[in-house]
């Protein structure tokens, strides 16, 4: 934050939002990792804490919700402090949702670990996991910096995230297809990537949030997509 | 950014013709003292442009060149140019009185005249000549108190000193008389410094319609309301214009850090 206000808390309100939301920002990381970790080593106990963690960032998101409106009704925010605001509420609710998605991995560790799967599978999600606890763990760098190169060099960067699901998706119907018996893993599976995928997504809307508190102009509205699922159909049975 | 520089071309390209006032290079001295600084600012027809600036940094000044008010100050001095459609409003052959209702004010505390609200208004253009016959300034004064949307509440007593109405029908009153001599600009100091939220609406909500027929210059201590009244903001600090821009973007994020600092409350 720049320089101090005339009204000092003011300033103290507007640390609260920033502490608050770094407070979020590390729940949420060790939220995704648990869960992918408790996922890989099939450990139910680890997954149930996830899940019951996810409160915390609920609670998080309503008393920044709270507390912004707050400072908007008694300070009528301008310029730099409203745009600071406003990216309050926005991360707020992307790092909730993060939470849920690191939630839903971990509630189908159980459901996965009825039935062996696959390692190869497995490890291509931890992958997937690495790449966006990367995107999330800088973005929030981001914002703690408030800098707008690196929130757009993430924003580039989630093109690889989206590759690595669609050639994981791309597997995952093939064990289908071989056995299935792996319908049931691999659709779990299949879920917890597009919910890994999905939390890329959530650091790439955070990191436009930054640029826009730390520059006041929005990121051009197409980014790099590659994730191609969407039109993907199952390969026809025998062939290949 | 190429949308910003297409909207800077539009900018531009409107200036020829949509300029009301233009100041250039104005300078104004209090004796030895120097209250502004090279100001060229100009106020585009029929919009809200707001000065806005911390106390003493020239944007009263600069209101006040508009209409020569400034000539009521023995040792005030003027330089520079400032035009209203294009003359110079600083020409010797310019009559003072018909530019000051040619370019209108209204002031930071209501001063109605002594006398009965139909007075007040019918008095302006009465010494003007603008009516012959008592009918004509009849319908004058409707329509100028219709005009400030006060003539509902002042209609049945317009034989009532206008010094009895409550302070926000005083301003709006005010503003009734500024009008009722046909003005192009009006030029408004801090209006609504002495009125409650209700009535600061009211007048707000009257400056938003007079837009359509008049050009206003309004100075306002409160960022919020040059916020919602204006189009244009220009920034004053220490004589000197800041910036000057559209609003919306002044107000969400300026180009000086001056402005920044001024806005957000970080100022000194």
């Amino acid at each position: 934050m720049p320089e101090a206000h005339t009204v000092t808390s003011y300033d103290d309100e507007l640390r609260f939002l920033v502490r608050r939301l770094s407070e979020m920002g590390g729940i949420a990381e060790r939220m995704v990792a648990d869960s992918v970790a408790a996922l890989v080593n099939a450990d139910t106990a680890s997954a149930q804490r996830v899940i019951s963690e996810d409160l915390l960032l609920d609670n998080g998101e309503r008393e920044i919700y709270d507390k912004a409106v707050l400072i908007i009704a008694k300070r009528q925010p301008m310029a730099s402090d409203l745009r600071e605001i406003i990216g309050s509420i926005r991360i707020a609710s992307d790092l909730e949702r993060v939470g849920d998605l690191g939630k839903n991995i971990a509630k189908r560790v159980i459901a996965v670990h009825t039935m062996a799967q696959p390692r190869k599978l497995v490890r291509g999600l931890e992958h997937l996991a690495e790449l966006a606890l990367t995107q999330l763990k800088e973005v929030l760098d981001a914002f703690a910096t408030r800098s707008p190169h690196l929130a757009n060099s993430i924003r580039e960067r989630d093109e690889e995230i989206d590759a690595i699901y669609t050639s994981l998706f791309r597997e995952l119907l093939t064990y289908m297809m071989e056995d299935p018996r792996n319908i049931t893993a691999c659709t779990h599976l299949l879920f917890c990537a597009k919910n890994i995928e999905r939390i890329g997504d959530h650091a790439t809307n955070i990191a436009e949030t930054v640029y826009y508190v730390a520059t006041g102009e929005q990121l051009a509205a197409d980014r790099p997509k590659d994730d191609e699922t969407a039109s993907m159909i199952a390969p026809e049975p025998g062939t290949d | 950014m190429s949308e910003a520089a297409t909207e800077k071309a539009v900018d531009t390209a409107l200036e020829a013709s949509e300029i009301k006032m233009r100041g250039t290079d104005v300078s104004v001295y209090y004796g030895e003292k120097r209250a502004l600084f090279d100001v060229n600012l100009d106020v585009r027809k029929n919009s809200v442009t707001a000065l806005i600036g911390p106390s003493g940094c020239g944007k009263s000044t600069f209101l006040r060149c508009l209409n020569r008010m400034n000539d009521t100050i023995d040792i005030c001095r003027v330089t520079g140019e400032i035009t209203l459609d294009n003359e110079d409003i600083y020409d010797p052959k310019i009559d003072v009185v018909e530019l000051r209702a040619r370019v209108g004010m209204v002031f930071q505390k209501p001063n109605p005249f002594p006398k009965s609200i139909y007075e007040n208004i019918s008095y302006g253009p009465r010494i003007h000549g603008l009516t012959k016959s008592r009918s004509e300034l009849d319908e004058i004064v409707e329509l100028s108190l219709r005009k400030a949307a006060i003539w509902d509440e002042v209609k049945d007593r317009l034989n009532e000193p206008g010094t009895g109405l409550s302070g926000g029908q005083q301003q709006r009153l005010c503003i009734a008389r500024a009008i009722a001599v046909s003005p192009e600009v009006i030029l408004m100091d801090e209006p609504c410094s002495a009125l409650d939220p209700i009535a600061t609406a009211k007048v707000e909500e009257l400056i938003d319609e007079l837009r359509a027929n008049f050009t206003i210059v309004i100075v306002t201590h409160s960022m919020q309301q040059a916020a919602r009244v204006s189009q244009r903001t220009a920034m004053f600090h220490l004589g000197k214009l800041i910036e000057e821009g559209n609003t919306d973007k002044m107000f969400t994020n300026p180009d000086t850090k001056l402005t920044q600092d001024y806005i957000t409350g970080r100022f000194g």
